[in-house]
């Protein structure tokens, strides 16, 4: 489990810059997946990097499994926490597969060549996220899409208790964001672990996530299981637009439609 | 016949690149140690082989006589080659051959270590203004005549130059989160633009000892000593130590400084001692041998063509293949070319054009629909 207990960051200029986040606290518990909601500059990426330790808090303290982030080595953190960042950015012509063998690293001693197990477990996670066919083409090539799936891949590769998404179907096409999202949903009722997810995508939110946190300005508005907290006037409120909200049945999940 | 070749380009990126360079395109998924026993080899042999040429010519087994005779103390095994050749091999040739070998390697590991940290295939060592630092160093010392170190002055007076110019740099680039690859970038660029300012100026104010000045910033391997050859010998394997124990996660910090700490690299840390030791090898190379450019960008970039971008690969394959090109550099100008040419000259006259042409390939093949940057 990961608790911020009454974190602050600001990024640049203490004194004069606002907050990036401001007084968060929170738990999040394994077994549940969790989106977070908000506009944009509202904090979530900044949230995120605070929950997997990049960025240190100013104030207050994140702790996962009851120790302070900053009491673990960044190798057991990486065995613990995987982190799908937002953009994909890359130089160097490794294929997909290195990329993706990468995410086995922290379960490597330093000098270890990764092993069959680990191999078979590349494998798999390629297979699961539909990119068998890209494994031996350079990342160099690959379209944007291609490549969050490879670094989707990456991120389960590492098969930690928690998984943080940044906006991880950004790129992606309808067919390939369910299936990531299937995919993360699987690992939370499967094998109980926690996925933390920033969502642009509200309905695709409102049908994976069973716990949605909604922030604005640098703080959080409303978090809770989201058939609690996903209504009319907290939506209206943090993106001030009017929305309509009705039950999909063929889904079984709320479904927004904005209107103005 | 435009058109079909357009047409291999743009179908390069879904696998047939494999059938065009089958051989060299393979060497990154085979083991390393062939390819390290082969350029260990080759590197031995160029040794021995420039160790035989130019003035006085001695074949490789002389060569390898006159070494082993030397190294176990048994006179007779050289005994029917002129003493004449016998000193100027030891003397004169091993150490500048030595030192050659050593710089290559250095500047080559320097420049992996670099393109790694700061995410970009166009970093060299020369990037953070370590050059320029060394340079204007060098440059204040022989304008000034300072000579109360002895022949240790323009050295001491370079390294202390870039290692400066590095803190100024670092100090420029750092923020709260660490640092970005770009400010380091920027700002490197910003204090080597004043610094080479500042050398114009010397040039301008050093009248008759200018041609001093200006073979030094030309580089040049030129009279080296076994203290030379020793020094920057302790450099490269040290420098290419620490660089190689840290491979891994240097793979993982090309990913971007968010990805590695993810994945375990703790990059505030990593980040500014890789730097410091990448800086120091290119600092102390540049300080006994003046500057001697593209070394460091176009080896690791040669390497990882052939045998791909992994840095447990990269780093030891770029320290023998630039011993091995800075010594073959080096041996072109000493004992092949009619006039002996700066060997920062010729590394840039030949790396320079090369580099453009393997720059515009990569380019022709980047053009892949939706592939880019």
């Amino acid at each position: 489990m990961i608790r911020a207990a009454d974190v602050s960051y600001t990024y640049g200029d203490k004194k004069a810059a606002p907050p990036a986040v401001k007084n968060i606290t929170i738990a999040f518990e394994p077994g549940r997946f969790y989106g977070i909601i908000g506009p944009n500059g509202c904090g979530k990426s900044t949230l995120l990097d605070l929950l997997c330790g990049h960025t240190e808090p100013e104030r207050g303290s994140v702790s996962f499994n009851g120790r302070p982030l900053s009491a673990w080595g960044r190798k057991a953190l990486a065995r613990n926490i995987a982190l799908v960042p937002q953009s994909v950015f890359l130089n160097f012509p490794y294929t997909a597969r290195e990329i993706v063998t990468m995410g086995r690293y922290p379960h490597l001693s330093r000098f270890a060549a990764p092993g069959a197990e680990d191999r078979d477990i590349v494998d798999s996670v390629l297979a699961m996220c539909g990119a068998e066919n890209l494994a031996d083409r350079y990342m160099t090539e690959l379209s944007g899409g291609e490549k969050q799936r490879v670094v989707f891949a990456r991120a389960l590769a590492q098969n930690t208790p928690m998984l943080l998404l940044d906006e991880p179907c950004a790129n992606l096409d309808v067919r390939y964001a369910l299936l990531l999202m299937d995919i993360a949903a699987g690992k939370v009722e499967k094998d109980n672990r926690t996925v933390v997810a920033v969502m642009h995508d509200i309905n695709l939110a409102a049908r994976y996530c069973d716990h949605l946190v909604f922030m604005k300005s640098a703080g959080i508005r409303a978090a809770g299981p989201t058939r609690e907290v996903l209504d009319r006037a907290i939506l209206t409120d943090i993106f001030g637009v009017d929305v309509k909200l009705s039950r999909e049945p063929a889904i079984g999940a709320t479904q927004v439609v904005f209107l103005r | 016949m435009a058109k079909e070749k357009r047409k291999i380009i743009m179908t390069a990126g879904s696998g047939t690149i494999n059938n065009r360079q089958p051989f060299l395109r393979s060497l990154r998924h085979r083991p390393l140690w062939p390819q390290l026993a082969v350029m260990g080899a080759l590197l031995l042999v160029s040794m021995a082989a420039a160790a035989g040429m130019g003035y006085i010519e001695v074949g490789y087994g002389g060569v390898v006589r006159i070494v082993v005779s030397a190294v176990f103390g048994a006179q007779e095994l050289a005994a029917d080659i002129e003493p004449a050749a016998r000193a100027v091999i030891l003397e004169v040739r091993l150490p500048r051959i030595l030192t050659a070998v050593a710089v290559g390697g250095s500047l080559a590991v320097a420049g992996a270590v670099f393109q790694g940290i700061l995410l970009n295939p166009l970093a060299d060592p020369y990037t953070l203004g370590v050059s320029s630092g060394a340079a204007f160093g060098a440059s204040l010392a022989l304008l000034l005549n300072i000579t109360m170190l002895g022949v240790f002055s323009v050295p001491l007076f370079a390294f202390a130059g870039a290692v400066i110019t590095l803190g100024v740099v670092m100090y420029l680039a750092s923020s709260a989160g660490g640092f970005s690859s770009n400010n380091l970038i920027l700002s490197g660029i910003i204090v080597a633009a004043i610094l080479s300012a500042g050398i114009s100026f010397f040039k301008y104010m050093a009248d008759e000892r200018v041609s001093v000045l200006i073979f030094w910033l030309m580089g040049s391997l030129a009279a080296r000593t076994w203290t030379d050859a020793a020094f920057t010998g302790a450099v490269m394997i040290i420098g290419t130590a620490v660089s190689f124990f840290f491979a891994r996660d240097l793979n993982l910090m090309s990913l971007g400084t968010r990805p590695a700490a993810s994945l375990g690299v703790d990059v505030r840390k990593l980040s500014p001692l890789l730097l410091v030791c990448a800086s120091l090898m290119a600092a102390i190379c540049v300080s006994i041998t003046g500057i001697i450019g593209f070394v460091g960008l176009l080896i690791p970039h040669l390497v990882r063509s052939v045998s791909g971008p992994d840095n447990s690969r990269l780093i030891p394959l770029s320290m023998l293949t630039g011993g091995v090109l800075l010594l073959a550099a080096d041996t072109l100008t000493r004992s092949v070319l009619p006039e002996e040419l700066p060997i920062g000259v010729l590394t840039a006259l030949i790396g320079g054009p090369f580099f453009c042409y393997i720059f515009r390939k990569r380019q022709m093949s980047r053009m892949v629909p939706g592939g880019g940057q």
